[in-house]
């Protein structure tokens, strides 16, 4: 009796009560609660923000293209010079249309390919500079900030240095230098790394006492340990922000340093060449497109960095975090 | 103080004399056809030999370095090669300094009027329409390389408010440009660094308490905000002095103002070797006098700055 009751019940019983619960994490947000970890708070911070989150798709979808465009279908050379089949002129300052979707420049080079070979180059020397740039200052500013000993005299050559106006230094090394791609990224690293090594310094100085550092040195940890593993991923969204803002710079300067006659080889597209052939004829309206297309194309990615890497610098602020 | 503005002074003097030692250092190691101007090819070897030698360049570098110094010391800049030939680079640069100079700190009084009245209107307004417009514009003035947006002001402003293209000196209306586009820059720059101690200064608790004895709001923003806010300014006068020499060398030379930064272009395309060197020797000095001004201001204005540990932990 008891037992064919007790069979019933449980019979009854709902199976799925007794199921674990799914832990979601974006739930438990709201009641201010959340266990991510640092890098996954970073990125919800980071994506909260809709422009900075459709700029980086922005950003990934260019490089992409700008990687892959040479290979696609149909793309013409950026430094052949085109003519025109029936009469063999070359086909200068031919404006944008289906063949040249970006018209040619003075000289018949298709524009169109010109402009992603050129922001290739850009790219490259943004990110050269900006990860050259970081190992420097990061070396530098590990051993200012860490080594009691060394802090004054680095300090005094520091102050020495700083006071160098950095605008000169670039003029006067790719002067010296001769233009190719090597020199103007050793000229661009030459004058970015002080900054970066001054920053990395400061924040190094605020955490080297902590008490976990306190600990690990009493244990014998050796310096060089205590600063790769304890320092440095403190460090990492400072890093990151300053080579996202490298680029924007170094962009601005190949285009400075063309202007003034100490760019790259015309042979060598950049988005400094390219503005620098599109200035010498923008008084003529119809050919205002050799400006205003590679303009563009370096504003939105100059843009998009600028504004990507002071919204991360936010995001990766425990502050911000939920 | 006095003790800390000798010292500062010092800095800036070894700084000079680093600078002055490098650059020379570094011009010689240009090719020496840079000394010949126009008729290299024409030479043969012994006579080029013999040019080398009365120019005094085969004696021993620091022989070389010394009389350099010397010369510097009297204002003897040494002669154009290319640009003006055997003309010295000082008659050539008395003509030009003064438009630089007169630009230069038109721009740097503009921008700092412009850049503070703009921060201010934009802390007050913060959150609203004037404080979007703002950070837009600063976001877009610090993100796009000058050179572009130089151009683009060039070739479309002067089109729509029918301004003269190119600098006349007779007409004061093409002036205009040039110096807003100058100041472009710091003007950004002052402008976002004086909404942020401005807004930093408005959620202070002092601010509260004047709320609270009922002071109008007009009197706590002038008397209280604006002055404390104002203080910490005086250490971007420098940065601004960069920025408008820095855009001096490209906007001269845009609008054909006869500057020094036009002229720093014309003698790099044509590879004038002593026009060179005494242009970037003066524009270092120039900035390292700025940063040092910039400095004693700060000291001056901000008596909450630790002068002891100003090199040590600052």
């Amino acid at each position: 009796m008891i037992k064919t009751k007790l069979d019933k019940m449980l019979n009854n019983i709902d199976e799925s009560l007794f199921s674990f619960a799914e832990y979601d994490d974006s739930a438990a947000e709201k009641t201010g609660y959340s266990n991510y970890s640092y890098w996954q708070s970073t990125w919800q911070a980071f994506l909260k923000n809709r422009i900075a989150a459709f700029l980086l798709i922005l950003m990934l979808l260019l490089v992409t293209f700008t990687i892959v465009q040479p290979y696609l279908p149909n793309q013409k050379s950026p430094i052949k010079i085109y003519t025109d089949e029936k009469t063999g002129i070359q086909l200068r300052n031919h404006p944008p249309d289906g063949e040249f979707w970006f018209g040619t420049n003075s000289i018949g080079q298709d524009l169109w390919s010109r402009i992603w070979s050129g922001t290739r180059t850009s790219l490259f020397i943004g990110v050269m500079v900006g990860v050259v740039e970081a190992f420097i200052g990061i070396f530098v500013g590990a051993l200012w900030g860490y080594v009691r000993k060394l802090d004054r005299i680095i300090t005094e050559i520091y102050n020495v240095f700083d006071n160098i106006p950095t605008t000169i230094v670039l003029v006067l090394l790719t002067y010296i230098l001769r233009p190719s791609l090597s020199t103007l990224i050793f000229a661009m690293c030459a004058t970015g790394w002080l900054k970066m090594a001054r920053l990395i310094r400061n924040q190094i100085i605020i955490i080297r006492d902590r008490e976990y550092n306190l600990a690990s040195r009493c244990l014998g940890t050796p310096t060089g340990r205590i600063i790769i593993r304890n320092l440095l991923p403190y460090l990492v969204s400072i890093i990151m922000l300053k080579m996202a803002l490298a680029i924007p710079e170094a962009i601005g300067s190949e285009v400075f340093l063309t202007y003034i006659g100490l760019g790259l080889p015309l042979d060598t597209p950049s988005l400094g060449n390219l503005i620098n052939e599109g200035r010498v004829i923008m008084m003529v309206p119809s050919l205002r497109y050799q400006l205003i297309f590679p303009a563009a194309v370096l504003s939105v990615i100059t843009i998009s960095f600028y504004v990507m890497g002071n919204v991360f610098s936010d995001a990766a602020d425990p502050k911000n975090h939920v | 103080m006095l003790k800390y503005s000798l010292k500062r002074l010092g800095q800036s003097v070894i700084t000079l004399f680093i600078v002055i030692t490098i650059v020379f250092l570094l011009m010689r190691l240009m090719p020496e056809e840079g000394y010949f101007g126009q008729g290299y090819e024409k030479l043969d070897p012994i006579q080029r030999e013999t040019i080398l030698k009365n120019l005094g360049l085969r004696d021993p570098i620091y022989v070389q370095l010394g009389r350099f110094y010397r010369d510097l010391i009297r204002g003897n800049l040494g002669v154009s090669i290319v640009y003006r030939p055997r003309v010295p680079v000082a008659e050539i640069l008395k003509a030009k300094i003064p438009y630089s100079l007169y630009f230069g700190l038109g721009a740097i009084t503009l921008s700092l009027l412009a850049g503070i009245s703009l921060g201010i209107l934009m802390a007050r307004s913060k959150g609203k329409f004037w404080d979007r417009i703002g950070t837009g514009y600063v976001v877009f003035i610090n993100a796009v390389p000058a050179a572009v947006y130089y151009l683009f002001l060039q070739l479309y402003v002067t089109n729509i408010l029918k301004l003269p293209i190119l600098f006349k000196e007779n007409n004061p209306v093409s002036w205009i440009l040039p110096l807003v586009s100058m100041s472009l820059g710091s003007t950004a720059s002052y402008a976002m660094w004086m909404r942020r101690y401005m807004v930093d200064e408005l959620n202070k608790d002092y601010i509260l308490l004047a709320r609270a004895k009922g002071l109008s709001n007009k009197t706590i923003m002038v008397r209280h905000v604006f002055r404390n806010a104002f203080v910490p300014m005086a250490q971007y006068l420098p940065m601004s002095i960069l920025l408008v020499i820095a855009g001096s060398i490209y906007i001269e030379s845009l609008y054909s103002i006869p500057g020094m930064g036009g002229l720093l272009v014309d003698a790099i395309q044509r590879q004038d070797n002593p026009l060179v060197q005494a242009l970037v020797l003066i524009y270092s000095s120039l900035s390292i006098a700025g940063l040092f001004i910039g400095d004693i201001l700060m000291a001056i204005f901000d008596p909450r700055i630790k002068l002891e540990n100003h090199g040590g932990a600052r």
